[in-house]
């Protein structure tokens, strides 16, 4: 069979416009950190700075909340629902109109290919703020109780896997119920929150309402730990979130945790094999595996377990790693060279305890961050590739006889935020997705998002829901 | 205590132990301290539970949780529709020790229990409602059927408020009938109800394991639990010391526990309840599969 070349197809960078510097978006305003500092921002798919960014102090923090609070007191929660639901749909519509630089944007600052931003992100993005700006004057018809009010000022501390998309899920909501905010995105993309700010200015979003704080951890943690807040919601590492469920022991804080994942992906011999392989490919290599739900365990039925690994490895052997504003691009950069270590140090680990490494031939690019698509056979669940959250693309396969093994081996991680089944037998399907100790179970398909549909963790993977009507409640006392 | 006389028939007191995995133990630890009514006259030793018994007693959370988190909710709440006739037959005796441990007249200790009873069926009127309530069918924007439902999170560890019956009632009916298992600390001041209560359990189809009552000190048990890696949430209804509290909140952030804190002071056990004590030990599920042909 000939071989068909593909000619470089790169999306134009020109439509996004980069300032040398940014400082920090509180009350309604861009101005520069009292007692911050400032660090650089990287494209990681060529290591060059993009451009200089603040990081908050505690002071800076204390500022923010405090208009947050003002705002929260003098203006939004003042506004009838109806008002502040329109507020809203012009976000979203302005997401919409900016969606082409935004996913740019997000592609150069992540690493991300524009294929996925463009068509993933960014549509989400504003899905999302179309979802609950609906929702802003229908509070009591929710559902959750007979009269539902907001909490006051939320620090929600955000992710760098899919920037703009994780500031939605939380800004949305949090507005529609009649919230304020004080959002901080990670360190390592920082840019479309930046620009998200320059979207409120366009939308008229009364100052103080939304305010985006850059930095680092530290940053993050001096806004959970902020005495003027009421509400915390962070998506991030489960590390991390412990560190902040025990910062928030005997607050009033109301809190919501989007935590990390270990997803089991379960293939039945009579799954259609074709769909299983798009899944699994989906399920571990979207995002380069920067998916906190990602189906990083492949769990395979014995008696087909050599044909769909064969299918599987002709598969990724087609998958494009390069340049993420290509719009041919399948993979795309590693976020950060500390993301690109841990990949390393843990992917090392599984050759080390015996498990065999597969890669399909793959050149990486000189300069930038770079990881190829890698498959793990003959792994036990020991192995610490088959137990710890890797965040990238990496997939472990395991084996199992029985539905009984499979549902164990599903359940055997203190995680629980999603999982996978591909059988073509509805009642197995059913029999798994109710024991299968998880938030999300997709069934004969991965990685599905919406706004209405909720999301979130069991067990070590966090508490509470975004999306649906659930994560509305979430930024309600009830 | 003084000494009968000659023609009264001496009571026959009863020992009041543990209840754990179905079962009524001693404490391993061999420890009793002594309950006293509100008048200060001696009315038991009551079992002085250890860290040891709350592990046991977590032991048999789990080993119950399959079976009663998969029962149907019919099921789940025929079983504590049938509590609640036990309860009901057993009023008079609830109403001795709840005046006993609460102070009150028979009237008021009365109402309690007939306020208790009510609260058990309410809950248990739950049980095949809940999903409807708090479930959803998600429209999403694409060829795909959604939908969400709660289902339990797992082993709750429980820290029994003051209100011996009612507000034991309070915390403990909204765990199980949604299908969680639970480890309940009884009050260390009036235990006496909590044990008269597990067993009315014991001997109305609740599976053993289903509910495990601690009685003893919460502040030497609690800990055990808020820092137990297989126990899923933690529910400090009952801890009045916030330094307590706080440092339990601390110890569950260790596997990410769900935690609901103490209630505000004077909080009133007989107000309606809300859903809140349900939803907070409910996760939500999200299944998701393609429409095609």
């Amino acid at each position: 069979m000939p071989t068909f070349e593909y000619a470089p197809a790169p999306e134009s960078s020109a439509i996004v416009d980069i300032q040398p510097s940014y400082g920090l978006f509180i009350d309604g305003e861009m101005v520069d950190p009292i007692d911050g500092s400032r660090f650089k921002t990287v494209n990681p798919a060529t290591e060059e700075v993009l451009s200089e960014v603040a990081a908050a102090g505690p002071r800076d923090v204390d500022r923010a909340v405090t208009a947050a609070r003002a705002a929260y007191q003098s203006t939004w929660s003042q506004l009838p629902g109806r008002e502040r639901g329109k507020y809203l749909f012009r976000l979203a519509r302005l997401v919409q109109e900016r969606a082409r630089e935004l996913a740019v944007l997000e592609s150069i600052d992540n690493g991300k290919p524009i294929r996925e931003s463009r068509d993933v992100d960014l549509p989400l993005v504003a899905a999302h703020f179309f979802y609950y700006a609906g929702w802003a004057d229908k509070l009591g018809y929710a559902g959750v109780g007979p009269d539902p009010r907001p909490l006051g000022v939320a620090a929600q501390v955000i992710p760098w896997n899919f920037p703009l998309l994780m500031l939605a899920w939380k800004i949305a909501p949090a507005l529609a119920a009649g919230n304020t905010v004080v959002l901080k995105p990670a360190e390592t993309t920082p840019l479309t929150a930046l620009a998200f700010a320059d979207i409120c200015r366009q939308a008229d979003l009364p100052p103080g309402v939304a305010n985006i704080l850059t930095g680092a951890g530290e940053t993050g943690q001096a806004l959970v730990e902020h005495p003027g807040v009421d509400k915390v919601a962070f998506t991030g590492s489960t590390e991390v979130g412990r560190a902040i469920a025990r910062s928030v022991a005997g607050s009033r804080k109301k809190v919501t945790l989007e935590l990390g994942g270990k997803a089991a992906n379960v293939v039945f011999d009579d799954a259609p094999i074709d769909q299983a392989v798009e899944g699994i490919v989906n399920g571990i290599f979207f995002n380069q595996g920067h998916v906190c739900c990602a189906g990083s365990r492949l769990l395979v039925q014995e008696s087909i377990a050599d044909e769909l690994l064969d299918r599987l490895k002709r598969r990724l052997a087609t998958l494009r790693l390069g340049d993420p504003l290509d719009k041919n691009t399948d993979i795309g950069a590693i976020n950060s060279s500390a993301q690109l270590d841990r990949i390393r140090e843990l992917s090392h680990a599984g050759e080390l305890e015996g498990a065999e490494r597969w890669s399909p031939p793959c050149d990486l690019p000189d300069r930038g961050w770079w990881f190829p698509p890698t498959v793990f056979t003959g792994v036990t669940q020991a192995h610490r590739i088959a137990r710890e959250e890797i965040f990238g693309p990496v997939l472990s396969v395991l084996t199992f006889r029985t539905p009984a093994e499979a549902l164990e081996k599903a359940n055997n991680t203190p995680y629980g935020l999603s999982a996978g089944v591909w059988t073509d037998k509805g009642s197995r399907i059913l029999w798994m997705a109710q024991r299968l100790r998880a938030g999300v179970v997709w069934a004969n398909t991965f990685n599905r998002f919406d706004p209405t549909s909720p999301f979130g963790g069991y067990k070590e993977s966090g508490y509470g829901r975004e999306g649906g009507r659930h994560g509305l409640e979430a930024y309600l006392d009830v | 205590m003084s000494d009968p006389a000659p023609s009264e028939r001496l009571a026959v007191r009863k020992t009041y132990k543990l209840y754990v995995g179905g079962a009524f133990p001693r404490s391993e630890s061999g420890r009793t301290y002594e309950v006293t009514g509100h008048d200060g006259a001696f009315l038991a030793n009551a079992a002085l539970a250890s860290r040891k018994d709350a592990r046991d007693a977590v032991v048999a959370a789990r080993k119950a949780f399959p079976g009663w988190s998969s029962a149907t909710a019919y099921n789940r709440g025929q079983v504590l529709y049938r509590v609640a006739e036990v309860l009901e037959g057993r009023r008079d005796q609830f109403a001795a020790d709840v005046a006993a441990a609460e102070g009150v007249g028979p009237a008021d200790a009365a109402g309690i229990v007939d306020a208790a009873i009510d609260r058990w069926v309410w809950y248990a009127g739950w049980s095949d409602k809940v999903h409807q309530v708090r479930g959803s069918s998600n429209p999403v924007a694409g060829p795909y059927f959604d939908f969400s439902v709660p289902e339990p999170t797992g082993v709750v560890a429980v820290v029994a408020p003051a209100s011996p019956l009612l507000g034991l009632v309070s915390v403990l009916a909204p765990v199980i009938v949604t299908g969680n298992t639970c480890v309940v600390v009884a009050d260390r001041r009036a235990p006496l109800p909590a044990v008269t209560l597990a067993e009315v359990l014991a001997t109305s189809d609740v599976p053993g394991g289903v509910v495990n009552l601690l009685t003893g000190d919460a502040t030497e048990v609690a800990p055990w639990l808020a820092s137990h890696m297989d126990v899923n949430a933690l529910d400090l209804a009952g801890v009045v010391d916030a330094d307590l509290a706080a440092d339990l909140e601390r110890s569950a952030a260790e596997n990410l526990k769900r935690v609901v804190r103490p209630p505000d002071a004077g909080h009133d056990w007989a107000a309606d309840p809300g859903l809140g004590r349900m939803t907070a030990f409910l996760e939500t599920k999200t299944v998701w599969h393609p429409v095609g042909v």
